[in-house]
């Protein structure tokens, strides 16, 4: 059976000014996929998570969103491709002047026409779904650092995004809150059906959750495709291998 | 025997859901078409009025269910907390898997009476009551900040304050020759409102060339240092405050203090330093300026001589005049970085708190500069100087 490519990266590099951060990257995710962007600090994970999003504007190639090309339609039209992306930031990125609920229920409020009580049911829900029930009077500064991950995932499934992209959802979690993230990250998918897009130079969470991957090399500045984390740790590319057993193989 | 009631609900709602009661106590939801919260959805209230006291059960058919997002979660999240209230058993086999297990997350934690906020309005006379208290508890928090400062002086003068001199040469870059502009254009314009102020009353007694007198000993006594201090306190106050502030949320501040070096002597004293040192020479600055718009308006607009002016301010013009407007720039720039540190130092751990620094830097700090214009204005008064 070959599956329905829901995200479809072609030739893409990325550039700041002169300096080239990564070049030619092709690669698919496929509907229901947890796709794993993995390499080393500063090989450019986060900024082809911000070519993906919308956020900065690649130096060529194309991002299609079932096979519309993102960068080359108008900005309507962009915007309503962004509606459809749910995106969690490193550190949430909650806005700090909102308590919670209102984080969760800005992109509602803005984007879908809905009476206030059933926003306030749906904000309630999602703050539920993340283990954060009750909390939607609080502020992100009143949060420790995993329960400001799981706001900012529950912002980030406000409008029931199509697909989810993650940006380093266990960096800074003790093991045992980013197991709990990755079971939510799984569970997600399982039930929501929804594509997820993880950014991640955590070992144990790449190969927990990860279902297909690449590997963006800092050296030579271009991708290394790898398919499943857990066969690329047995017999990928040797660079692969490398980073996965940190360095010992 | 079994007795099916049916009840269609109203209009479109019909075409989503249905109950039915299969049984004495049963009663059987069924969910179809697609249930988005782009179009308007059945309202609780329909499987809500079918929950009398005779059922005891309660079981779903999804098998004509289409598409469905929050809007049917949500929806069977309230019902499934309806049932639980009245002790209603929920059978969830009908629904698809997806939602059971969705269902089972969001309920898996329960609200805890800890995470539960009360009585965040309070009453009209306790919010009084909290400002006030907030109002004196904000006076040791300054007296503790100015020994912490003077602390640090000491430190200097005895060669163990650890600073690096290259911070306090950028801070005398930013705080001095980049103000210039704009202290220009206002000491220009008030020494020309001066000059206008003067001709009005002087003209009637005919004493136009006093003008000279009158721009010349009060810019350079009081209104230069006045409205330098209020232009740095705009200006580099915020600045200062935004600065500490935003350390102070990258907890670099606690780094600081970690490593045993003090945050006062290393972030506060180079601009406690700077600002003395150069609002003092933007005041003589300021003054300058506001003669020469003097000159220009009692030269072209009064027709006062040049030599005539000039010979007057020269005459009006006394060092110790020079002295008070140097030492009132000196205050007024300790002021001014000390309000921007403080605001600064005590800023909270978010973006909304470094704006509400920066705003407090610039209040306290005209607020202060205030303060002792006027004492120092009447101890020079009195000492007659």
């Amino acid at each position: 059976m070959t599956k329905e490519a829901h995200i479809e990266v072609v030739g893409l590099s990325m550039a700041y000014g002169d300096f080239v951060v990564q070049r030619d990257l092709t690669f698919k995710v496929n509907k229901g996929d947890i796709f794993v962007i993995m390499g080393g600090n500063g090989c450019g994970k986060t900024t082809l998570m911000r070519a993906l999003t919308g956020l900065q504007r690649p130096a060529s190639g194309t991002v299609r969103y079932d096979g519309e090309d993102f960068w080359s339609v108008a900005p309507e039209d962009q915007d309503r491709m962004k509606r459809r992306l749910g995106i969690m930031f490193q550190g949430g990125a909650l806005w700090s002047s909102l308590t919670l609920a209102e984080n969760v229920a800005l992109p509602l409020t803005e984007y879908a026409d809905l009476p206030s009580p059933r926003v306030a049911e749906i904000v309630s829900f999602k703050l539920a779904l993340v283990g954060l029930a009750g909390f939607g009077d609080f502020y992100p500064s009143e949060l420790s650092g995993g329960m400001k991950k799981r706001a900012g995932l529950a912002r980030a499934m406000a409008l029931d995004p199509d697909i989810l992209i993650i940006d380093e959802p266990s960096s800074g979690l003790d093991p045992l809150t980013a197991r709990r993230l990755d079971d939510l990250i799984l569970e997600l998918r399982d039930s929501l059906g929804a594509t997820i897009v993880v950014i991640s130079h955590d070992l144990a969470s790449i190969l927990a959750i990860g279902s297909d991957s690449i590997y963006l090399d800092a050296d030579t500045h271009t991708m290394i495709a790898t398919g499943n984390p857990q066969h690329a740790l047995q017999a990928g590319d040797p660079k692969v291998r490398h980073f996965l057993n940190r360095g010992t193989a | 025997m079994t007795t099916a009631s049916e009840l269609l609900a109203a209009g479109e709602a019909g075409q989503k859901l249905a109950t039915h009661r299969v049984d004495e106590d049963c009663l059987l939801v069924v969910l179809s078409g697609r249930w988005c919260l782009d179009q308007a959805l059945p309202s609780r209230e329909l499987v809500e009025r079918e929950l009398s006291a005779v059922v005891r059960r309660l079981t779903f058919d999804a098998t004509a269910l289409g598409a469905w997002d929050s809007g049917l979660l949500t929806f069977l999240a309230g019902v499934l907390k309806r049932c639980s209230a009245l002790g209603i058993e929920v059978d969830q086999d009908g629904l698809p898997r997806g939602i059971r297990r969705l269902l089972a997350m969001a309920f898996a934690v329960h609200e805890t009476d800890v995470a539960r906020r009360s009585g965040r309005e309070a009453n009209l006379l306790a919010r009084v009551g909290t400002a006030t208290t907030k109002l004196f508890q904000g006076a040791p928090a300054m007296l503790r900040f100015l020994g912490e400062i003077t602390l640090s002086f000491l430190r200097l003068l005895a060669g163990r304050a650890r600073f690096r001199a290259s911070d306090m040469w950028l801070e005398v870059e930013q705080v001095g020759p980049r103000a210039l502009p704009i202290v220009s254009v206002i000491s220009f314009l008030v020494g020309l409102i001066l000059a206008y102020l003067g001709a009005d009353q002087l003209r009637l007694v005919g004493a136009q060339i006093f003008i000279a007198d009158l721009v010349a000993i009060g810019m350079v006594r009081e209104v230069g240092a006045l409205m330098t201090g209020i232009i740095i306190a705009g200006r580099t106050g915020a600045a200062f405050a935004a600065q500490l502030g935003t350390m102070q949320v990258n907890e670099e501040i606690d780094a600081f203090r970690t490593l045993g070096i003090s945050p006062i002597d290393f972030l506060v004293l180079p601009r406690m330093l700077a600002l003395m040192l150069m609002v003092p020479l933007l005041t003589l600055y300021s003054g300058f300026v506001g003669m020469l718009a003097g000159l220009l308006v009692s030269v072209y607009i009064f027709d006062i001589s040049f030599f005539e002016y000039y010979h007057e301010t020269l005459r009006a013009l006394e060092l110790k005049h020079f002295w008070v407007g140097l030492s009132k720039g000196t205050v007024y720039g300790a002021m001014v970085a000390f309000a921007g540190c403080l605001r600064g130092m005590q800023c909270g751990r978010s973006a909304e708190a470094v704006g509400e620094a920066a705003t407090s830097a610039v209040v306290t700090g005209i607020l202060l500069i205030t303060i002792a214009a006027s004492v120092m204005t009447i101890v020079y008064y009195q000492l007659e100087i």
